[in-house]
């Protein structure tokens, strides 16, 4: 069976050979998807003859990971061009599928129609950023790297730059982005593995490892290309379905994509009512005055805390003496004992207290006009003026580090030299984009459409008539959806709902009234997106640990099994720890990932380009730029990062550079990069001969003399 | 090895054509989304640029990337630079 993802003797190369291939693979993909179809089909009809919601979890659990693992057990392998590149033979097509399902993580699934619901157009340079970097993958990177035809991408680092300097920068740069990237879709892992079956977090991080050492331990690069495709397969059907679902069921058209900009209409006068709705003012006024009492208890924290344990006390005595029933005593006990320990904590709990009265003080739930470009107003006073062109010049900031980013992310790049030739490579990436695009193009139509569902169906509701949907997520975390009636009329105000952005993509299913099973599905293609993403990222580190630290730094005469058994060993040994690090639920783990694309951008990206158009660019240059790109990058964050200051004992007050926020420091570290790449090997000796021939090399397709 | 004149315009023609298609996704990107609040005129019930951010532009990144590999494609061959297809 291991000859369906084709086999170890892959050497044989040509036309016909491939095209038999990619015939072969259209059969068993097709099979594929008609039976992943079949099988939510009988679950469906199982969940109406009364399968337990409970059992539909497992099941999906089970089924999904036992396919991918049944994927990764049929192409395992020990041949190092099948292990590191899938015998570069894998068609443009299932390469793109491959990329798109090794691009779109946990935080793309689940996370950005969330973030577009909760800030409206400044989501969406999330959409552009990490869309439009494949322009830059095409037209500077993808065809040459695939035409220089080695293994990793601190590969081509040290061949271009000549010894192992660049090359082990590029090592560095590589674990570090990699890795943060990593524990964040471990993190994914074991939060849906938790909700999907009802487990402990730390159980579903290593369920989910489970999940993702049989795709990558045993076949590498060739069985993580095949499961992506499957995996790329579920997560699009899961993804499409309830968005659909829900479009018809507001609009009555079944292409969301197409009419929700009359639902952004009807929102946006949603908004205006709201904004000045009697009840809406209401609510408001109770936070701000929940505020301003925060106010005055953060004065002197120590004094309000020993007022407030002296009340908690008398209370508790008061009913005692009145002989109140039990359950009355417990609370106020309960109230007693979640009070804060000592005045710093009481200051750091009331402080965060304060910040979300004040956001829940302000319009709309302190979400911006869902159709408003940038905060602030040109034409205000210079004040509004002010937050204008600061927010406006973020999203420009944040959009320049995404793009650059994704065009120098280690686990992308190396995917292109998976293809056959430069020709392939080119159209790979178009089709990467054009796989992306699909669900990039529905995350902003379902956010439209879940606000309208919110701001026109729910809003002004008796509270007992919520739908369903509410309190059943209120009761799974409440950290991720809760409803108060704060200001006591039985009505539900949109101020009176606190939502976390992972919940929009989740809940729509049960918001569009579909079976459990459709939540299910989704489950499990957020799954197959953190699954998928993870696969790549792991094995790009063990890679540039196996191939280029040890194979070509330390032990040049390492066998091929050697080296290939080393990968394998090293992967086993990078995902237990990074599950360890995730199992710890590090604080700010968004912050991380987008700071692996700003560590991406500054370190690998002006050394890549220039290194493949501009001949004159020296190893000492490269290194020089490398480092400098880096620092600055890292530099800014630590100087500026809340949680990062706190990390390194930054006490100097934040000091922004224009304004600029630290997750986008790639904004000052790429052009650090490339000046100092520039400047340095303008005044270091040009390199030789044989690295200029290997420019031209990967510039021509196939340099032979006519 | 000696690179004849055919390479050298190959090259150039490679150079030019990147050129144009990052000048088009520099203004599809940093243009239009930096007077995204001047270009909000009703574009099918979409403001313009919100539009733009969340469909128009996505679509003109994959025409731009399909364009070159079909460009680049055309351009191997009349170059005789294609790989050849034992």
């Amino acid at each position: 069976m291991a000859g369906l993802f084709g086999d170890d003797a892959g050497g044989v190369s040509n036309a016909a050979a491939n095209k038999a291939f990619k015939q072969n693979l259209n059969k068993i993909y097709k099979w594929y998807v008609g039976g992943f179809i079949a099988f939510v089909a009988v679950l469906a009809v199982l969940e109406q003859m009364g399968l337990s919601r409970e059992w539909i979890g497992y099941i999906f659990l089970l089924a999904t990971i036992g396919l991918y693992a049944g994927i990764g057990f049929m192409s395992r392998t020990s041949d190092a061009a099948e292990y590191y590149v899938a015998g570069r033979r894998v068609p443009a097509v299932y390469n793109g599928m491959a990329t798109g399902a090794d691009w779109m993580s946990a935080a793309s699934f689940i996370g950005m129609a969330g973030t577009l619901y909760l800030t409206g157009y400044g989501g969406l340079a999330f959409i552009m950023g990490w869309t439009g970097g494949y322009c830059l993958v095409a037209l500077f990177l993808a065809p040459y790297l695939r035409k220089f035809g080695q293994f990793t991408i601190p590969d081509f680092l040290g061949e271009r730059y000549g010894g192992n300097t660049a090359r082990f920068i590029g090592i560095f740069a590589a674990i570090l982005c990699s890795f943060t990237y990593v524990v964040a879709q471990i993190y994914g892992v074991g939060l849906i593995t938790s909700r999907l079956t009802g487990v402990a977090f730390e159980l579903g991080i290593f369920l989910g490892l489970g999940g993702i050492l049989v795709c990558s331990f045993l076949g590498g690069m060739r069985a993580v290309t095949w499961t992506q495709v499957a995996q790329y397969i579920v997560l699009i059907v899961a993804y499409m379905i309830p968005v659909v679902w829900l479009s018809v069921k507001q609009t009555s058209v079944p292409i969301p994509q197409a009419i929700y900009g009359f639902q952004l209409q009807k929102v946006t006068e949603a908004e205006k009512k709201l904004t000045s709705d009697p009840k809406e003012l209401e609510v408001r006024e109770v936070f701000k005055q929940r505020s301003a009492a925060l106010a005055e208890k953060l004065k002197d924290p120590a004094a309000a805390l020993a007022k407030d344990k002296a009340d908690a006390e008398k209370k508790i005595a008061d009913l005692k003496a009145a002989s109140a029933p039990a359950a009355e005593i417990a609370a106020a006990e309960k109230a007693l004992a979640g009070l804060p320990k000592d005045a710093a904590d009481a200051k750091k709990r009331w402080t965060a207290a304060k910040a979300s009265a004040d956001t829940k003080a302000r319009p709309l739930n302190g979400m911006p006009p869902h159709a408003q470009q940038f905060a602030g107003d040109p034409n205000g006073d210079a004040k509004a003026k002010e937050a204008y062109d600061t927010s406006r010049r973020n999203f420009l900031a944040l959009i320049f580090c995404l793009m650059v980013g994704t065009a120098a992310l280690p686990h992308i790049l190396m995917r292109y030299y998976t293809v056959p030739s430069v020709r392939e490579a080119r159209e790979s990436v178009t089709w990467s984009l054009f796989f992306i695009f699909l669900l990039y193009f529905t995350a902003p139509a379902l956010a439209v459409l879940v606000k309208y569902e919110v701001f026109t169906a729910m809003v002004g509701l008796p509270f007992d008539k919520l739908p369903a949907w509410v309190a059943a997520w209120a009761k799974v975390d409440p950290t991720l959806l809760s409803v108060t009636d704060v200001n006591k009329d039985g009505f539900f105000q949109l101020n009176e709902m606190s939502i976390g952005g992972d919940i929009i993509v989740l809940a729509t299913p049960e918001i569009g009234g579909l079976p459990y099973v459709i939540s299910g599905l989704v489950a499990a293609g957020g799954l197959a997106a953190a699954l998928s993403t993870a696969d790549g990222l792991l094995l790009t580190i063990a890679n540039a640990l196996s191939h280029d630290l040890y194979y070509k730094m330390i032990d040049p005469n390492a066998s091929t099994a050697r080296r290939v058994a080393i990968s394998k060993t090293l992967l086993l040994v990078v995902a237990l720890a990074a599950a360890y690090v995730a199992a710890q639920k590090p604080a700010d783990i968004l912050f991380l990932v987008s700071a692996a694309f700003s560590f991406a951008a500054a370190a690998f990206f002006p050394a890549l380009t220039l290194g493949i158009f501009w001949k004159r660019a020296t190893g000492i240059g490269a290194s020089l730029g490398m480092v400098a790109g880096l620092g600055v990058t890292f530099y800014y964050m630590v100087m500026n990062q809340p949680w990062l200051r706190g990390v390194f004992g930054v006490t100097s007050p934040v000091d922004l550079w224009w304004g600029i926020q630290p997750i986008s420091a790639g904004l000052f570290g790429v052009p650090v990069g490339f000046a100092v790449i520039i400047l340095v090997s303008l005044v270091t000796p040009a390199p030789n001969k044989k690295i200029q021939e290997l420019v031209e090399h990967v510039r021509y397709p196939n340099l032979v003399a006519r | 090895m000696q690179l004849t004149e055919s390479h050298r315009q190959y090259w150039r023609k490679n150079l030019n054509i990147t050129s144009v298609l990052l000048a088009i996704w520099f203004v599809v990107t940093f243009v239009v989304s930096y007077f995204a609040r001047d270009l909000s005129f009703n574009f099918f019930g979409w403001p313009f640029s919100f539009w733009m951010g969340a469909q128009g532009s996505l679509v003109i990144y994959c025409v731009i990337i399909w364009f070159y590999a079909r460009y680049m494609g055309k351009l191997d061959i009349e170059h005789g630079v294609a790989e050849s297809e034992d």
